[in-house]
Parts: structure tokens; sequence; C-alpha cells
């Protein structure tokens, strides 16, 4: 079958798609967006977590099919448009929250949407946020250094602009 | 394998009529689990998550008709009153990736024995009702009559989910799961208890211990009884450790629980008691508060 939908802002279309088939393999295998990582492809790991209609989900565990006209935002999507890094991308490379990287899409997905949500969160909730995405290398601390900067420099951001 | 995406209630009815062999999809975060790992190849998929309605929930009087595709996020952030036992529940399942997506009717129609909703819909009372549709009609299924096997229920083939009803709490509800983390978690066991101090009754649901949610029947009887005789729902004077032991014993009594690679038969007994009397404690003590006024 074919799927269309909006993907960073652009139109794609996929043609061939099996009816089975996730939204994450359509995104990573047919229209040139990589950046979601397929890791345990059950809904276990977080990599492919991406905006669907501005909501984070898992995008191995939407058929393609449901994507159909609709909004997704991948993690290709959260840098400003010129090649260059988001406040939270930025803040995960100057923390040292990125090893091997597998996780990192998924985990800058759901750091934007926290920040988005709730632009100074508690460690606690930092936790709860990131509890579905897991990181093999890390431990963690970096990743929870990684979105206090963001938080930070955000809300730095806010008070300069504002 | 067909797609099929109605966007009608009434096209979702046409459509299982006419597919009966049809899996619904609503979340996803069950069916393409098993479509990933090759585990299920269904002859069409029946998307369900253009249909506005299932996405809705209401009030009337004391009920809530939450409908079948409102996400457990939604559940959490919007039905913590009425529904304590079940956003509980809700809170508990996968992360917030998965609370955005999973579904009450996923978790009905997938009839997991491990299913995080099922314990707390038993709890909520026997008046609980699943509604089931086909281009046939709507009936109303009870929710002791939903569970009939190891993932199975009582829809017919050309049965869809729409909502279900349930009453708004009259009094606190308590919920408790062991897993090995507090995310992405399927329950060893869990429990589910519901205190109803409008008729004097109790409620309880086991999950993940036998092959099907259940009640547990004659610790609910024990339980109304003693608090009734001993004058406790006037008095808020807690249920003293010989109550709560027994009340343990009779929820353990009740379930049938199986050796997996979750857990131990044995480890399950023995949990379930522990959470029988923990959820009763923690439940009874906010009765107690709310009798007694005390912030």
């Amino acid at each position: 079958m074919r799927v269309t939908f909006t993907a960073n802002g652009r139109p794609v279309e996929a043609d061939d798609v099996w009816e089975g088939e996730s939204l994450l393999h359509v995104l990573r295998e047919r229209v040139g967006l990589p950046g979601s990582k397929n890791a345990c492809e059950q809904g276990e790991c977080g990599s492919c977590t991406v905006y669907l209609d501005g909501v984070p989900v898992c995008a191995c565990l939407v058929a393609a099919g449901q994507a159909q006209g609709r909004e997704v935002r991948t993690v290709e999507g959260l840098g400003p448009g010129d090649g260059g890094l988001g406040l939270v991308q930025q803040a995960f490379v100057d923390a040292g929250a990125v090893q091997c990287g597998f996780c990192t899409p998924g985990l800058l997905v759901q750091t934007d949407a926290l920040l988005a949500r709730d632009p100074r969160p508690s460690d606690a909730d930092i936790r709860e946020a990131l509890s579905g995405n897991l990181c093999r290398c890390t431990g963690y601390e970096k990743i929870m250094d990684a979105v206090r900067l963001a938080s930070a420099r955000a809300g730095a951001g806010r008070e300069v602009t504002g | 394998m067909e797609f099929l995406r109605p966007a009608t209630w009434d096209e979702a009815l046409a459509a299982k009529a006419g597919h009966p062999d049809a899996l619904p999809l609503a979340g996803g975060t069950d069916v393409m689990v098993e479509l990933n790992f090759d585990l299920r190849r269904p002859p069409a998929i029946l998307d369900l998550t253009r249909v506005g309605e299932l996405t809705g929930w209401s009030r009337d009087g004391a009920v809530v008709r939450l409908g079948a595709a409102v996400p457990y996020s939604r559940i959490i952030a919007e039905l913590s009153g009425p529904l304590p036992g079940l956003t509980l529940a809700a809170r508990t399942v996968g992360s917030p990736q998965i609370r955005n997506r999973g579904t009450v009717g996923g978790n009905l129609g997938a009839a997991s024995p491990a299913g995080d909703c099922h314990p707390p819909l038993l709890a909520a009372g026997r008046d609980v009702l699943v509604e089931a549709a086909s281009v046939r009609g709507t009936r109303l299924i009870p929710i002791d009559a939903f569970y009939t096997g190891v993932k199975r229920n009582a829809l017919a083939a050309d049965e869809l989910i729409r909502a279900v009803r349930i009453p708004a709490a009259d009094g606190p509800q308590q919920f408790s799961k062991v897993g090995t983390r507090n995310a992405m978690v399927i329950a060893v066991c869990a429990f589910a208890l519901a205190l109803h101090p409008r008729t004097g009754t109790v409620g309880t649901g086991i999950g993940s211990a036998a092959p099907t949610p259940r009640r547990a029947v004659e610790a609910e009887d024990y339980l109304g009884a003693v608090l009734a005789e001993r004058g406790l729902w006037e008095s808020g004077e807690p249920p003293d450790a010989g109550v709560l032991r027994r009340f343990g014993e009779l929820v353990t009594a009740a379930a049938d629980p199986i050796d997996d690679v979750r857990g131990s038969a044995g480890y399950r007994r023995h949990a379930l008691a522990v959470m029988a009397r923990r959820t009763l404690t923690w439940a009874w003590n906010d009765y107690r508060r709310q009798i007694r006024g005390a912030p």
C-alpha cells in the first residue's frame, strides 16, 4: 500500500509498504530518515521515539498505515534546520551524554518533549520521563547532566529574550 | 494482508462484520510486537485510531463511560478522581511512550492475565460493563463474564469493544504490582482493592496469578462481613492484624498461579498476601481520613 504523511514538516510518500510494517521501518528504510534507531522492536528501549501528531511514541509500535496523513517529527527534525544542533542535542554533546549513540535519538526526542511540557523538571521528573529509554553505556548520570544543562540553558535563553 | 481504515464507528462495525478475522489495532503496544516478531499474521488489520468517538469519555451521574481507545496518559491526566484504581494501574503501564498509545480497550481485547487494567476494573464493582458492539447491535458484558481463558475473552468474531462503563469510586481504591523495576514491567503479579462504603462491600482483582484476571470472592465476602459486624465503616478503626492476615490468606487462596519466567507460583502466592494486606491498609488509612475529615 501507499503511505503518505508529513515528516519534519516535509510531505513524504512510500510505496509498496507491507500492511503490517511499522512506522519505524518506513522512516528508516523508505523515506531516508534513519536517525530513529531500531533496537528492540517491542517498545522496551525507546530508541525509536518520535513525535506522532505532537505526542512522543515508539515508532516501532505504530503501524505505518496509522501514520497516513499525520505529522511525524523525528530526531532529524529537532535541529534548527541548517545542519546545526538544537539546544537539547548540544547539551547532550557538551555533557558527554553520548557514547555509542544508539539510544541517543530516542532520548533527545523524549527530553525535548519533557522540557516542552516542564521547562524545569526535578530529577525525579527527569527519571520518570526517561524511564522508557534504555542506555547501556553511560549509566545515565551524564544523561541526567545533559537534561539539567538543557533545562538551564533554555531558562537562561528565556530570561534574555523575555 | 489488508489494512482496513474505517473513519467512523459504523464503518468499523461493517468492516469487522465483513472481515471477522481482522485483528483490531489501536495503540499497537501488543499487536505491533506480535507483527514485528512474526508471531501473528492476521489476514487483515482493522485500524481503529481514526474513529474519533473511541477516544472520548463521559460521565453520567455515578458512571464513567470510558471510550475503548482513550490512552493511559489521558486516563492519568483526566480521570484520577472518579477512577483512582484504574489510574494507579495506568501509571504502572510500560513507559511514558507506551502510556501515550496503550488503551483499556486494547488491554481488554488482548485479555492477557497480566494486563494492568484488569485488577482495578474487577475491583471497581460487579456492575463494570464492557460495551461490545457489532452490526447486530450492542450488548453489555459484565466484567466478571468477560475473561474466558488465557488471552481469550467473551467477544464474538464480529464484535468490537466500544467503551467500558465503570462506576465512579465511592471510596478509596488501591493498586499494587510486583516487577523487577518501576518502568517497563509486565506484572509478576498484581492486586487491586476498592472500598465501597456506600454498599458496605469490598472489591478485589488479582492479576497475573491465574489463567484469567479474577476477583477473590471469599476474601471480599469475609472482609465485608468483618467491617460490618465490627462497625468499622462507622468508626473508621482499622481492621486488626488477624483480619489483615486472614484477608491475605483468602486472596492467596483465590489465585491459581503457575511457575514461569517472571516468577514462581510460590512467590506469587506469597506476594499476593503481602499486596492484599498493604493495599487494604493504605485504602483504610485513606478511608479513615475521609470520614474523620482530617487533612
